[in-house]
């Protein structure tokens, strides 16, 4: 009878355990692995290494999906829905924006959407690739880098301001 | 002098403990319920007559089918809308990736049908009124991940319910039924006052 108590005892405090993990990582922040190289340097700045950077992804931004130019994001890719992505935001509704660096293509974008990209534009799948995401796809706000320690720190915001126009 | 006085009254703050855990847990639940398994929503607008009423029909969409691939065309979803993220919209779900859809371009002026293969990853979505909906056929088609769910149940408003009893007993007798229970309501009331 101890035992099956005992073991009732840890059934149910792992239970509610996982209800306030799955909702603090779901309502308020997470920690997620960053892997491959299409944002270094700011994320994996060496791709050789096997060690992933760890960071903090806030939740608090989706209640009214207010963001900046240069916010780092994680959002579901658009082609499959179990991947999950993160890049940073070049454009807001409404911009324009060059959509290479070395040509003269221009595009408007929708509303609702936002244009993402990888900071390593040579190994980066973005929307240069897939075009303007809506911004309902976004899942979180990258606020810090967690892990290494050496590397714990701020993510800053930063963007080519000279592709983007908000006119 | 704060944690003496703490000390002292320790039963009361660990029932006080166990009260604030017993809420957070119950709102957790309601979380999870509400984000992994079923959710209520209100639809209301013109797009999807008649499936759903201009003033507003209360349903429940669960969340499982969309987590694990099961929607299939003529499914009813729930959809965060691609030009709002801030809004969840109700449409019926009419191609998955690699269908070819036919569509009415412009139903009020014109008959002119457009064929699209939906792209990878994404779906085909349109209201049932597609004289008065904005969907794929404005704004394309929709990526899957932004499907929150398929509807499954209408939860009967009163404006139901009084359809239901009439069509049941017929108008008299509903009238009837209504001075009834409202008699006996008050009735009740009187008791109770």
């Amino acid at each position: 009878m101890g035992t099956r108590n005992l073991l009732w005892n840890v059934a149910n405090k792992c239970f509610t355990f996982g209800l306030v993990g799955l909702t603090i990582s779901d309502r308020y922040a997470s920690i997620v692995p960053v892997r491959g190289g299409s944002m270094s340097p700011a994320f994996n700045p060496q791709p050789s290494t096997f060690s992933d950077d760890y960071v903090l992804v806030e939740k608090f931004c989706l209640e009214k999906y207010k963001f900046s130019h240069g916010d780092v994001v994680v959002f579901r890719s658009p082609s499959n829905y179990k991947e999950k992505h993160i890049k940073r935001i070049i454009a807001l509704p409404g911009d324009w924006i060059g959509t290479t660096h070395n040509s003269y293509d221009v595009l408007k974008i929708p509303e609702g959407h936002c244009w993402v990209e990888g900071d390593n534009s040579a190994s980066s799948m973005d929307s240069r690739s897939f075009g303007p995401i809506p911004l309902a796809l976004v899942q979180g706000r990258v606020t810090h880098i967690v892990w290494p320690p050496e590397r714990l720190g701020v993510v800053e915001r930063r963007y080519p301001k000279e592709r983007v126009s908000s006119f | 002098m704060v944690l003496r006085k703490l000390w002292h009254h320790r039963s009361i703050v660990r029932e006080a403990w166990h009260r604030t855990m017993a809420v957070a847990n119950f709102l957790c639940g309601l979380h999870v319920t509400n984000t992994y398994l079923c959710t209520a929503a209100l639809a209301y607008g013109p797009s999807m007559l008649p499936t759903f009423n201009l003033t507003g029909d209360l349903f429940l969409a669960e969340r499982l089918s969309t987590r694990f691939d099961k929607v299939r065309p003529g499914d009813v979803v729930l959809v965060r809308s691609p030009e709002d993220p801030r809004k969840l919209i109700v449409k019926r779900l009419l191609g998955m990736e690699g269908d070819s859809v036919t569509y009415v371009v412009d139903p009020k002026n014109s008959s002119r049908c457009d064929t699209v293969v939906v792209p990878k990853g994404h779906v085909w979505i349109e209201g049932d009124n597609i004289y008065a909906s904005r969907d794929s056929r404005q704004v394309g088609p929709v990526p899957y991940s932004l499907l929150e769910g398929k509807a499954f149940c209408k939860v009967p408003s009163p404006l139901h319910l009084r359809c239901i009893t009439v069509n049941l007993l017929g108008e008299a007798n509903y009238q009837l039924c209504c001075s009834l229970w409202i008699l006996y309501y008050r009735k009740g009331l009187y008791e109770y006052t």
